[in-house]
């Protein structure tokens, strides 16, 4: 702001009389804009920007940000690598809740999880038809840590590991009769209270013991090293209904899972186990 | 397009050198800058005692620990409202001030302008008054000029180093950063904080100064929306001043164009010119007539705090209105009522917070598990903070009539402990029975009680139950 007023040039607007005037810009302001532009170019210059026919130009400096994550994650890698080890060496039963190695598992095992496991078992872990609920108290083949970790490690009915769990239902629309077939399932309704035809009954009961009870139990509580179902419970992998009880004692129905053990790391396997273990269904 | 071909599209700034003055806005103007200064460097300094594991400093925001303390107020980070409440009352109470009193603000209490008269100060007391400033600027470079501009610029930059120093004192213990700040141990950001501030501080308080609020600064431009004719401001009262002129003679006016008003001006403005964007209403130029009509035997106020809506009665000869009756009018006390509102709202807020906080996040993925005896089972994330400085138990229950029982993960007990101004997450699972009414129904309002065993004190947080039906 000068003293005298300077004759300035308007620029030839006018509103109601009121004229633009075209003051001249303070010089700071101009050189400080050239200076954004000489900015701007070495910025360019420096660092990738130039569209090229294959990709952008790599810029004086290198700066890669794939280069940088790589180099963020070997960073958190090398940061993490005293309580990776301490899990994959860990035994999970003993493995203390305070121990920081825990609270490692089961962050990272949620990542595992999400990556590997959410395809079949939902992203909550509540399973679907089929695919068990994880975070239900009802395990196939049991729900300590041990034996999800060995779940995990081995998998189920796999051909690509010997240790996989495995049971195998016979499908009894080979062997029985329809009429034998619906007293069975009149008898599995009846096992687990529900609504059955009681005329039945004994009939269904007698081939129960004869057919089923090996694997099921005298009292259709099922077997957990066998892999059996409880039948008594409200818990039901492939529907409870009469229809789905009985497709299954006419076809039998078999689940699959990859053996985790060759396809992810020691203590992602650990992290997993710890994962599923706190989700609530836990023994 | 006139004649301004010989004039260039961009103007160097033109220095000013505002002379001294001395009066009663110009001693206001020197006590306000005392105060404000004190309170800034004085603030982080002020020790307050919290316990044992909370930070004995009064006021701190501490970024890491995502606290803010405020003497005897703790706010968290859920609690931010506080913050925003207070920056809607500063933005409210500007807007009075304005509405009222034009942009003191800006002319008394803004950092800028404080800053400035303080970097105005050194400069005067080196340099010696305008006269002195003005030859020095124009003689060529010499040993003495050298040494004179040496020190001014030493002492600003010690000022402004004190500056940025002193702020990064808020958001840590102030005087252990001080000794990690001597002894170079200090966290990179605080130095790249003070060098910052340092470098702004220097070059905005000592070289651009007014150029700051005319070109920087919102205000200005947005502050003439605040102002209406009752505003009180600095004016010229042209009514008495005009004709100006040196010879006193009979027909002229009061003002004998002495250019004192203007030689004051930090930002080298001349009132008379009418009211204008850059003024800051600092008021040193009624200071500086005012000594000039004392010693011509004139009354004061030629140039004066005065509304504009009292031109045409001053014009008849009559007094103006008393200046309560300018500062009264419903928008400054629309203002009011909207900035105590305000006040009184986070009061309230501050009153009725819980000691225990507590929030409830049902789990929605799955909705609900069927446990294998048939009851159902809803999961909740419970967020528990623990705003005291000791470790507490805190007994986590569900509502007794809706046969709901709570189960804590990780634990066969129902209560928790929370570490010392910590939060803590825990997983709560709500099992209800087959074939009771939160099972079969849809959804079922349900009620959590949380009780702080060490006090005894009981809050509850309320959420919802998704039953079998709910599918």
């Amino acid at each position: 702001m000068s003293k005298k007023k300077p004759d300035v040039e308007t620029t030839g607007h006018e509103w109601d009389g009121i004229e633009e005037l075209n003051n001249p810009l303070p010089r700071w302001w101009l050189y400080t804009f050239y200076l954004t532009i000489i900015w701007g170019i070495g910025y360019t210059i420096a660092f990738p920007a130039w569209p090229m026919i294959s990709g952008a130009s790599e810029g004086l400096l290198g700066y890669s940000t794939r280069a940088e994550v790589a180099a963020d994650i070997a960073a958190v890698d090398a940061r993490n690598a005293d309580v990776i080890a301490t899990l994959a060496s860990a035994d999970l039963s003993t493995l203390s809740r305070d121990d920081p190695a825990y609270h490692f598992g089961v962050a990272g095992g949620a990542a595992v999880f999400r990556a590997n496991c959410s395809q079949c078992h939902g992203s909550g872990a509540q399973g679907a038809m089929g695919y068990p609920n994880l975070l239900d108290d009802d395990w196939l083949w049991g729900g300590t840590l041990s034996e999800i970790e060995y779940t995990v490690r081995h998998g189920i009915r796999n051909e690509t590991d010997w240790d996989a769990h495995y049971s195998e239902m016979p499908a009894f629309a080979e062997i029985l009769s329809e009429e034998e077939q619906a007293a069975v399932v009149e008898y599995v309704l009846a096992l687990s209270g529900q609504d059955h035809d009681a005329a039945v009954f004994g009939t269904g009961a007698a081939l129960y013991a004869d057919q089923c009870a090996s694997c099921h139990g005298d009292a259709g509580l099922g077997d957990k090293f066998l892999g059996a179902p409880n039948l008594t419970d409200a818990i039901w992998l492939y529907g409870g209904s009469r229809e789905a009880v009985a497709y299954t004692v006419a076809n039998a129905r078999f689940g699959v899972m990859p053996a985790w053990g060759q396809r992810l790391e020691e203590d992602e396997i650990k992290a997993v186990t710890l994962y599923l273990h706190q989700l609530g269904g836990g023994e | 397009m006139s004649d301004a071909s010989n004039q260039s599209l961009y103007a160097p700034r033109e220095p000013i050198y505002p002379k001294t003055v001395s009066g009663p806005f110009r001693t206001l103007k020197w006590r306000i800058m005392i105060a404000t200064l004190a309170v800034y460097y004085i603030t982080p300094w002020i020790r307050w005692d919290r316990g044992p594991q909370l930070p004995d400093q009064a006021v701190l925001v501490d970024l890491a620990g995502r606290r803010f303390y405020w003497f005897w107020i703790e706010i968290w980070p859920h609690e931010f409202y506080f913050v925003a409440g207070l920056l809607i009352m500063a933005g409210v109470g500007l807007f009075l001030f304005t509405s009222a009193l034009g942009r003191v603000w800006c002319g008394y209490a803004c950092p800028q302008t404080v800053w400035t008269d303080l970097f105005l100060l050194v400069e005067r007391r080196v340099e010696g008054d305008r006269n002195a400033q003005i030859k020095l600027a124009r003689a060529p470079w010499s040993l003495r000029k050298a040494r004179l501009r040496g020190t001014k610029w030493g002492i600003w930059l010690l000022i402004a180093l004190c500056t940025g120093g002193a702020w990064v004192f808020y958001f840590a213990d102030a005087p252990t950063l001080a000794r990690e700040l001597v002894t170079l141990n200090a966290a990179p950001v605080a130095y790249s904080t003070i060098g910052i501030l340092t470098a702004t501080t220097f070059i905005f308080g000592g070289f651009m100064r007014e150029q700051v609020c005319i070109y920087m600064c919102p205000w200005p431009r947005i502050q003439a929306a605040m102002m209406d004719d009752d505003t009180l401001t600095v004016a010229y009262r042209d009514w008495r001043g005009e004709p100006r002129g040196k010879k006193r003679v009979e027909t002229a006016g009061d003002c004998i164009d002495c250019m004192a008003c203007v030689n004051v001006c930090p930002m080298g403005i001349d009132i008379r010119d009418g009211q204008q964007m850059a003024c800051i209403t600092c008021a040193l130029c009624i200071d500086a007539c005012d000594d000039i009509m004392k010693k011509i035997g004139k009354p004061r106020g030629l140039v004066d705090y005065l509304a504009l809506s009292d031109e045409p009665r001053e014009r008849e000869g009559m007094a103006p209105r008393p200046y309560w009756k300018h500062v009264l009018r419903p928008r400054t006390m629309i203002y009011t009522a909207l900035w105590s509102l305000c006040g009184v709202a986070l009061v309230f807020a501050l009153f009725i917070r819980a000691e225990i906080d507590v929030t409830v996040a049902p789990i929605r993925n799955p909705q609900f598990v069927t446990l294998s005896d048939g009851s159902i089972r809803n999961a909740y994330d419970i967020r528990l903070r623990n705003k005291h400085g000791e470790d507490r138990p805190f007994r986590i229950r569900a509502a007794g009539d809706l046969a709901l029982r709570a189960e804590l993960e990780g634990t066969p007990y129902e209560t928790v402990t929370v570490t010392a101004n910590e939060t803590r997450l825990q997983r709560v699972y709500l099992v209800a029975p087959r074939g009771s009414d939160p099972a079969e129904a849809d959804v079922t309002d349900i009620r959590f009680w949380i009780e702080d065993l060490a006090s005894g004190e009981r809050v509850h947080a309320d959420s919802i139950f998704n039953g079998r039906a709910l599918r």
